[in-house]
């Protein structure tokens, strides 16, 4: 019998137990051939083995080795069958551009990228200009997924516009949030869509040299991109000419070294030059002085990885899904707390409510969810009252929010929110890259008002707020500026976690 | 506390190996410190000098470059290095209890490391598991939906 089974590299699968599934699937069928490929986005149903039968993949999971010897009986009965993967409902609901090849070709096969619609934009995109190439990201309105929004189009032309003997692409891999793995799951799952959105953005711009920093905390995203390079260069994706076109673009992969302001794009160029990750001054634009000081486009993986399908849908195709200004498919990343947490791609708009309930099937634990914090550890806590708010950029902005790189943390009923507020004071403190003294020194004063108040002095209380104003105010970057959005959001939404405290110290 | 070994002309040899490899590159300091410390596990003193001499740059600021970054370690680490996710999503599902565990069974505070050399602890902030947390990295290798049983048994094979 000559099985076909797909088993994830994915690093949440081999957390889970992938590999050794993956070494005994190999002992006991020794036939049978064995794709490792990217997530589904299911975490929950890690490691999810999928076993093609007449052509479709039916999905058995979370597996476990003690799973194995039950392949050989009747797989409708299998004690871990899922039945088709494409049918069950997490899949169905979603709208997969960004993530359509994650889970389901082999991420290391250029012919399986080909076969599922890969180089078909990079090809479009050899026959424009680099104006074209330009207009046609602005019109599909994909804004920066790295957090800040910012139109990918504009930034383009400005890089097109300059004028330098040098100019490169630099992709933010460094996706330092808790609550996201986006970026490590496409890059795991579907190198080759980066990297060719990376070439794309280089004959738009006239770049013929890229990077990836890729934080160090991601092993197999490092390994799995470095092979992908090696053989996109070895098959013409990259190098002098690009598919034989006039068009030159070459890339590396760089590691990070454990430094969450190392995300920021200026202090990524720094690092990226060897030096300390300290954040510059703005301006210069990285636009226009960025990596070696040479015009450079820094864009998150996730930007990147749009841009092949906004060119094999075209700009209108894309630009019709969405809310708003935000327009296109956003990858929400659910975890925390949480029943079904995972990845899950569907156009911007929908209610957090209908994210957390519905989709996630609210927490892990059965408890009720308190807060969700959205967008990483400077983003805001969101209560119940707030389930409402459409998933968009100004939809969140509006609610004292952001949505950042799309992931959403669930709490349950039993966390102190207090805590919350405390740690994301303690985490800028550890991570402030230094420079401006209301980072710096106020993240450590805000660790200290936050244990008055935990210690029953409720006129820390007003200082803690005075401080946020002054980090909001006089920080360079948004650590310092965004640390404010987790303690108010806690402090206004959850008083009770900051009052209880005062009062039990007070009896 | 681990010894720190000597660093003799074959350590100088190595170095000068991934110099040779590195200097080329756009930005090559952090490359030399990553390729040194996975050959040493850990950037010597020693070699210091010798790269900032290569690159051009001074002690001081090789230095302040090596400091500045979590990753980079001036002394060896344990056998061992157990890294524990202490972020948002990891705490949601109980971090914070494990990583009390962790603190009092092996009575460490971060970036030490046990009497017997077996165990470094580390915190780290995110690995990318938060769907499946609390989340562990045990020398390189990702654990999953981490509890006090698991890390008991980690630590005990740590320790054989
Ligand atoms: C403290 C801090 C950390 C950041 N971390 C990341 C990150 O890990 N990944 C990312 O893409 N952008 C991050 N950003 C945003 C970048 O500065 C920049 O806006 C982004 O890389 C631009 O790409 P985009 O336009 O495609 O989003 C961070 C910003 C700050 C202030
Ligand atoms: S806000 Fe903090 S991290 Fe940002 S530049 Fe200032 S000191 Fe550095
Ligand atoms: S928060 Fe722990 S792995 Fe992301």
């Amino acid at each position: 019998m000559s099985m076909k089974m797909y088993l994830p590299l994915d690093s949440a699968a081999v957390a889970l137990g992938a590999d050794d599934v993956a070494a005994a699937i190999a002992a006991r069928f020794p036939e049978a051939t064995l794709v490792r490929n990217g997530s589904r986005g299911m975490v929950w149903l890690e490691p999810l083995l999928e076993v093609e039968i007449d052509g479709v993949r039916h999905g058995f999971g979370p597996f476990e080795t003690t799973d194995i010897d039950a392949l050989s009986g009747d797989l409708a009965n299998h004690p871990k069958a899922l039945g088709p993967v494409d049918d069950l409902p997490w899949m169905q609901r979603q709208t997969r551009l960004t993530f359509a090849r994650v889970g389901v070709i082999d991420p290391l096969s250029l012919d399986d990228y080909r076969a599922h619609g890969g180089v078909t934009g990079l090809e479009r995109a050899l026959s424009m200009t680099p104006a074209e190439i330009v207009t046609e990201t602005t019109d599909s309105g994909l804004r920066g997924r790295g957090g800040a929004g910012f139109p990918t189009g504009i930034k383009w032309k400005t890089v097109m516009e300059a004028q330098a003997d040098q100019k490169y692409i630099v992709c933010n891999a460094d996706e330092g949030d808790s609550g996201t793995f986006a970026d490590r799951m496409l890059m795991e799952g579907d190198p080759f869509t980066l990297i060719e959105g990376m070439v794309i953005a280089g004959i738009a711009t006239g770049a013929t040299k890229g990077y990836v920093y890729l934080r160090s905390e991601y092993p197999i995203a490092i390994e799995v991109m470095n092979k992908a390079v090696a053989i996109a260069r070895q098959q013409g994706l990259l190098g002098a000419s690009i598919l034989g076109s006039a068009h030159a673009f070459d890339m590396e992969i760089r590691v990070g070294a454990g430094a969450y302001v190392c995300g920021e794009e200026t202090s990524l160029l720094n690092s990226m030059e060897g030096k300390r990750g300290v954040v510059r001054a703005k301006p210069p634009l990285p636009a226009l002085e960025g990596f070696m000081g040479k015009p450079t486009v820094v864009n998150n993986v996730i930007s990147l990885a749009t841009v092949p399908v906004i060119f094999e849908r075209g700009a209108q195709f894309y630009q019709d899904f969405g809310l708003g200004r935000s327009r296109g498919t956003i990858p929400l990343q659910i975890a925390g707390n949480v029943k079904h947490g995972g990845l899950f791609e569907i156009a911007f708009g929908l209610p957090l409510g209908e994210i957390v309930d519905d989709i996630a099937g609210g927490t892990a634990s059965g408890r009720p969810v308190k807060a969700v914090q959205v967008g990483g550890p400077l983003g805001a806590y969101f209560p119940r009252d707030l389930f409402d708010t459409p998933f968009g950029y100004e939809e969140f902005a509006g609610k004292k929010g952001l949505i950042g790189h799309a992931g959403l943390t669930l709490f349950d009923d039993q966390q102190d929110m207090l805590k919350m507020a405390r740690f994301a004071m303690e985490f800028c403190a550890i991570e402030s890259c230094g420079k401006c003294t209301p980072c710096r020194i106020g993240s450590v004063r805000g660790v200290e008002t936050v244990d008055r108040i935990a210690q029953g002095d409720a006129s820390a209380i007003p200082l803690l707020t005075d401080l946020c104003e002054t980090m909001k105010d006089g920080s360079l970057c948004a650590l310092g500026g965004f640390t404010p959005y987790p303690v108010m959001s806690a402090l206004t939404h959850f008083p009770d976690d900051f009052a209880t405290t005062a009062q039990e110290a007070a009896e | 506390m681990t010894a720190t070994p000597v660093f003799g002309d074959a350590e100088q040899h190595v170095l000068h190996e991934i110099l040779a490899a590195n200097r080329h590159l756009e930005g090559a300091l952090l490359p030399i410190l990553h390729a040194v410390q996975h050959q040493f596990g850990y950037v010597p003193a020693e070699a210091l000098p010798v790269i900032a001499k290569d690159l051009n740059i001074s002690r001081a600021e090789a230095h302040g470059v090596m400091s500045f970054y979590h990753d980079f370690r001036d002394h060896p680490a344990g056998r061992t290095t157990l890294k524990i996710c202490r972020a948002e999503a990891c705490q949601a599902m109980g971090a914070d209890d494990l990583v009390d565990h962790a603190r009092d069974s092996l009575a460490l505070d971060w970036h030490e490391t046990t009497k017997d050399g077996a165990i470094t602890l580390e915190q780290v902030f995110c690995l990318g598991l938060c769907a499946c947390g609390p989340a562990m990295m045990v020398d390189g290798k990702l654990v999953g939906r981490a509890d006090v049983a698991k890390l008991d048994a980690i630590i005990a094979e740590a320790r054989s």
